[in-house]
């Protein structure tokens, strides 16, 4: 039977006659918690926007024909050779197709896979942008607009006209902002582009693309697949690469090796793809957390050295309570309620400090041309970040305040009332 | 007459720093509306067989009975109880918690015994602050009072559960003659009004001899087994 009611009474009597202590121990707690919820949000933040630039442009998994050499040489098959170790010197890659066979019925099957949230073609060709007499090499991809807007948020990288123009004009073309200003080129312009080995023919500029990172932006544009069909003499069904993008970024590794299996393709997954990139993430998140968790230990001490000194101070009162009939287990409730108290303020204090904090963040402007979307700092106001951060506060108040409290309850109140 | 408190062959042994026997074999009743003093030189063990007697101290050999119950070898809890319900007590050193009102001190025992409403334990507060006649300072707080009022202070909070005994280690020991005097006549009321028994540890004769009994002590032992003062 504990009556907590006096308990907290006694614990808040405390806490509030010796008010400047626990605003210090509180205070810890507050900027423990509240540094650790405007880092973690900072830092998530620019992680998300760091993922975002990569994954949102990149497909889950890209399927394509690769040129590669034959894995089973001729001679391997010969039985007369079989137990002998065969040397061929100079393989060449065999002779295959740029494109998928039968793309249009693999990007049919893959889009009646429930795992798939969009699987879309794509035409990728080197061209040359002709300006006079002038040749400059570059890519050309003929993409299916509608979809790309949908699954890769192709509209943030355009930076000029629109990706309507681009579906309403039949010859136009998206030209990267790169060699629109080598060529001295705008809007409604038009310029001569030669496939390898083609004739030449004139697009209409509808609109500037702009990834943020200028070799690509010095080479890409895109334009419709029909229109990239039609400048390489190729029938609607030559396809060379197929994007996929999933609802879960997980069983992209698995689909993609099932891909490649069934379909005799080139399917990389965007984990492999960009295996370095998640390496950046994870070392990033470890740093937030290191921090942070430093920041909450040094919170903790200081909460367990004021309730130290409190019950040092308040050893009288121990005895006392002791003598008039509070038990051991009353003592020690009393000085963690304390704590908890302590920690339930400080940490309610850090979250709106943090949140404060975060919000004010969220408001500085910051313009990059990599990043042509972003305006402010961009900020992750995650409500596990608050849940987490609450919880450390009365986690590490419970632990600062556990031992001195387990001291309080074993004293003898004998001891001191006879010492005086 | 009823036996409040009663010890059987108490023996205590001090093992530190070397091994010293302490109490020798203590026993003695104390009736019901008894007022009984407990002298004796420095060193004698008077403190300590007080502490054991108050059921703080539980590391002793013997037999101890409160209202006729065996409480030694109780759990902690259960002492703790005991102490909240059926002793109150008065120390040398008035020990009042000091950032709490006086009221507030009164009302702890009676508020952790949790046996009456909050209005029921108030107004019994100011009854025996009136009794007192310190009702005047209920609101202030316990560290902005004189010694001789916390001392009185100290005996509203020890009477607050209504006790079958209450226990003093010197109760007038850091008092004046006046406020010494004072302690001891509300004593020898509560005793002779309210049937109340006490059991005061003293060095001071006068206050002993006034006593319905007094325990001599000497070298951890009783020597004048109770000896009759009118």
């Amino acid at each position: 039977m504990t009556n907590w009611k006096l308990i907290l009474s006694i614990g808040k009597t405390h806490l509030l006659t010796k008010i400047k202590q626990t605003s210090i121990a509180a205070l810890g707690v507050t900027f423990g918690i509240g540094s650790y919820i405007t880092l973690v949000c900072f830092m998530t933040g620019l992680n998300a926007m760091l993922d975002n630039l990569i994954l949102n442009q990149t497909p889950h998994i890209h399927i394509y024909s690769e040129i590669e050499p034959s894995k089973n040489q001729p001679v391997d098959m010969y039985y007369g050779v079989k137990n002998s170790f065969n040397v061929v010197h100079s393989i060449k890659p065999k002779l295959s197709q740029k494109n998928i066979h039968n793309a249009l019925p693999i990007i049919h099957y893959l889009n009646a896979n429930e795992k798939v949230r969009g699987a879309i073609p794509q035409i990728k060709t080197q061209i040359f942008y002709i300006a006079g007499s002038i040749e400059l090499g570059g890519n050309l991809t003929g993409i299916n607009l509608i979809e790309e807007l949908r699954l890769f948020n192709f509209g943030d990288y355009i930076i000029e006209g629109s990706a309507k123009a681009l579906e309403n004009t039949d010859n136009g073309i998206l030209l990267g902002i790169g060699i629109a200003k080598k060529m001295s080129l705008k809007i409604g312009d038009r310029v001569q582009v030669s496939p390898i080995g083609g004739d030449v023919f004139p697009l209409k500029i509808v609109g500037f693309y702009q990834s943020g990172i200028a070799d690509v932006d010095a080479i890409q544009s895109f334009a419709n697949i029909k229109t990239v069909q039609r400048i390489l003499g190729r029938p609607n069904n030559y396809i060379t690469d197929i994007n996929v993008k999933l609802y879960d970024i997980e069983k992209a590794i698995p689909l993609s090796k099932k891909i490649q299996q069934q379909f005799n393709l080139k399917a990389v997954d965007i984990k492999t793809a960009n295996a370095q990139f998640e390496t950046g993430t994870t070392i990033r998140n470890l740093i937030t957390y290191a921090v942070s968790i430093t920041l909450l230990i040094v919170a903790g001490f200081g909460i367990y050295n004021i309730l130290n000194m409190l019950i040092y101070e308040k050893m009288n009162d121990i005895a006392i309570l002791k003598a008039t009939g509070f038990s051991g287990r009353d003592v020690q409730f009393i000085f963690m309620s304390q704590a908890m108290i302590i920690g339930f303020v400080g940490g309610i204090l850090g979250l709106i400090i943090g949140f404060g904090l975060a919000s004010l963040i969220d408001t500085i402007p910051f313009k990059t041309e990599a990043l042509p979307t972003i305006e402010t700092y961009p900020i992750n106001m995650n409500p596990l970040f608050f849940i987490i951060g609450f919880s450390f506060a009365m986690l590490s108040t419970f632990l600062a305040g556990y031992l001195p409290s387990k001291r309080a309850r074993k004293i003898d109140p004998v001891k001191i009332i006879r010492g005086q | 007459m009823t036996t409040v408190l009663e010890a059987k062959h108490i023996n205590k042994y001090f093992k530190k720093p070397v091994l010293f026997h302490v109490l020798k074999d203590i026993n003695f009743k104390i009736e019901k509306g008894e007022f009984t003093s407990i002298m004796g030189k420095s060193g004698c063990g008077k403190s300590t067989l007080l502490y054991i007697l108050s059921t703080m101290d539980t590391d002793y050999e013997g037999e101890l009975l409160l209202n006729d119950e065996l409480i030694t070898n109780q759990s902690r809890d259960y002492l703790s109880f005991i102490r909240n319900k059926h002793i109150g007590f008065v120390f040398q050193f008035h020990y009042l918690l000091a950032d709490f009102t006086v009221l507030e001190n009164v009302m702890l025992p009676a508020k952790k015994l949790a046996e009456k409403s909050l209005q029921e334990i108030e107004f019994d507060a100011y009854e025996k602050l009136r009794t007192l006649n310190i009702d005047h300072l209920a609101k202030k707080k316990a560290s902005h009072i004189s010694g001789g009022e916390k001392q009185r202070v100290a005996i509203a909070r020890a009477l607050i559960n209504n006790p079958a005994l209450i226990m003093g280690d010197e109760p007038t020991g850091n008092l004046d003659s006046y406020n010494s005097e004072n302690v001891f006549d509300i004593f020898k009321r509560l005793s002779l009004e309210e049937g109340l028994s006490l059991l005061v540890v003293t060095h001071d004769e006068d206050f002993a001899n006034r006593t319905d009994k007094i325990i001599m002590m000497e070298d951890g032992r009783i020597v004048t087994n109770p000896r009759q003062m009118i």
